[in-house]
């Protein structure tokens, strides 16, 4: 709906600055000049990273050093496959576990709501408000109890209950697009379930569940405080390795830098894949 | 029951209220579970005597848990660190963010590709980008900051402890590093949701960017600011990943999340930790009563 009214908008803004060229000039170099800035930090990392150790430690800095893959070989031979391994599962199963949990709640709050339905939409946001660090402790204590410490199944369900509002209010936000009145004629036509939900359901809400999936993954990808204190050695994740690299010892930014990159590759990809997906994870469906 | 009925489709929802009610409940038990249960024990732990290391000393405490955190020195330091590094970091990214999204609403040649520059910094991990500010750019010796310092000044350039002079600062740089982008895509989505005719036609009738811009682009905004400050406000408040990366809690930079997993997981107080937990859950609520409401009409007005 929003998209429909952005382009005339587009073109408006054409005719607007094709009669103000001297300002626009000026304001399209200050977008350039900003983002280039902030992408600044990021690919002075990636350079770093292709440097040797030497080099990248060298004050002032050598931007046209030879490039070199110590800093990779040296993180590879650190073992980070096991931690990635683990991000991996967590951020799949959790993303997954959510999309399970999250689909038929959505449907239950939109296309035939129950009563009270913003109550539980409510609820469900307002368990994004609880610090997780209040319920830290607990989940701490239950772990240790029940033998899931350093389990990765614990960070599953940690990262599923930390997602599922998000996608519960993205996929509701999604389904109460399904026109209500061709789900009726649907039924009328004796259309089944299957053909109901391929053919008029499934076109509005795949860009949603594409959206919510994205964005759990990006989350469950990204958190560190559980996994610090519940994972120890076995189901350690790709930011708890990371947070080995604390403390400065050594010649090793070139690692560092190595490091962080190839941790955040995922994130990156499936980011600049789906930016428009992004935008709607992030406002949890309120912003298409 | 019968307003259900009522307002439920005549063909479609015949069914009774337990099968509407029946998809729903997998995710709500789900929730309390994982998300309730736990905040009801921090509750009880939090009036209880109970530290790890001294096992025996188990039992009830009362209010002491709670007098201990609002009078100790470094709670209170840590509640005041967590409104600072909160309140900096959304302000200044929101107001970059929009700035930002004014010039990227603009049509430009290679627009797209400076709003995918512009988001990298979001999609960096926390705990990465938290590494990247603070070896490779704030680093006395061999960072980019003093780096560049060196490069342009020559060798009597001044050469800086970033971290050390500045902790708070910073951590804020470092996280409204990563939150203007976030700032900027809900923004940038909300101007292009702008009524174009209508800004056209003012501008017919001869307003300026200025008026435009005051009275017509920012009420339309109001409610995007509000979402993007209140995303971004629940997320900061619960930062942990800087603030353990950057200055590991030292200088006194330490705010609630990281004084609760220390006196938990270092101190073993659980006792104190749990009243810790409870006073922010609190400070939250409070907080949140007054932006959920705001959240809440921008949600109804989407869905109509």
């Amino acid at each position: 709906m929003t998209t429909t009214l952005a382009r005339p908008a587009a073109t408006d803004l054409e005719i607007r600055h094709a009669k103000q060229p001297r300002s626009g000039v000026l304001l399209t170099g200050a977008a350039w000049i900003i983002a280039v800035l902030f992408v600044l930090p990021v690919l002075w990392m990636i350079l770093t990273s292709f440097h040797t150790e030497q080099d990248a430690a060298a004050n002032p800095p050598k931007l046209a050093a030879p490039l070199s893959l110590e800093g990779y070989r040296s993180f590879f031979d650190s073992g980070p496959w096991p931690p990635l391994a683990n991000s991996l599962t967590a951020s799949v199963v959790s993303t997954l576990l959510v999309l399970l949990l999250a689909l038929p709640a959505a449907y239950a709050l939109s296309i035939k709501p129950v009563k009270k339905w913003s109550d539980v939409m409510f609820f469900f946001l307002s368990t994004k408000f609880l610090p997780v660090v209040a319920g830290l402790l607990p989940v701490y204590l239950f772990a240790q109890k029940v033998n899931l410490l350093d389990n990765i199944w614990l960070l599953i369900i940690l990262y599923t209950s930390m997602n599922l509002p998000i996608a519960v209010w993205m996929l509701r936000s999604f389904l109460s697009e399904v026109p209500t009145e061709m789900l009726e004629a649907a039924q009328v036509d004796g259309a089944g379930l299957v053909r109901t939900l391929r053919e008029i359901v499934a076109p509005v809400v795949a860009p949603g569940i594409a959206a919510a999936a994205l964005i759990c993954f990006i989350f469950s990808w990204n958190e560190l405080l559980f996994a610090r204190v519940l994972t120890g050695t076995r189901a350690e994740t790709a930011p708890v390795f990371l947070t080995g690299f604390v403390t400065s010892q050594g010649l090793f930014l070139a690692k560092v830098c190595a490091a962080s990159l190839v941790v955040s590759l995922p994130v990156l990809a499936a980011g600049f894949a789906a930016q428009d997906k992004l935008v709607q994870g992030l406002s949890m469906g309120a912003v298409r | 029951m019968s307003t259900v009925a009522a307002r439920g489709d005549s063909a479609l929802g015949r069914a009774g209220a337990w099968a509407r009610r029946a998809p729903l409940l997998p995710a709500l038990i789900f929730m309390i579970i994982v998300t309730q249960l736990p905040f009801l024990v921090t509750l009880v732990v939090s009036f209880m005597n109970w530290n790890a290391y001294y096992p025996n000393d188990r039992g009830f405490a009362g209010l002491d848990n709670f007098q201990s955190v609002l009078t100790d020195v470094n709670a209170r330091k840590a509640i005041l660190v967590t409104v600072l590094l909160t309140v900096g970091v959304v302000l200044i990214s929101l107001i970059l963010g929009l700035i930002v999204a004014l010039l990227l609403d603009r049509k430009f040649r290679g627009r797209s590709i400076a709003r995918t520059l512009m988001i990298t910094p979001f999609l960096v991990v926390p705990v990465a980008a938290a590494l990247l500010w603070k070896h490779a750019l704030y680093n006395p010796e061999y960072g980019l900051l003093n780096g560049l310092l060196r490069g342009i000044f020559g060798d009597s350039a001044p050469q800086k402890d970033w971290i050390t002079d500045n902790p708070l600062i910073s951590i804020v740089v470092a996280l409204v590093w990563q939150w203007t982008p976030f700032m900027m895509l809900i923004l940038l989505a909300g101007l292009q949701s702008r009524p174009m005719d209508v800004v056209e036609a003012a501008r017919i009738d001869g307003a300026s960017s200025w008026q435009i811009f005051r009275n017509m682009t920012l009420p339309h905004l109001r409610p995007y600011i509000e979402l993007s400050g209140l995303l971004g406000a629940i997320y900061v408040v619960q930062n942990f990943d800087a603030v353990f990366t950057i200055t590991s809690g030292g200088l006194g930079t330490a705010n609630l999340p990281y004084f609760i997993y220390q006196t938990f997981y270092t101190a073993h107080d659980y006792g104190r930790a749990s009243a810790a937990g409870v006073v922010v859950v609190i400070g939250t609520i409070i907080i949140a009563t007054f932006a959920l409401r705001t959240v809440l009409s921008l949600f109804q007005e989407e869905s109509r």
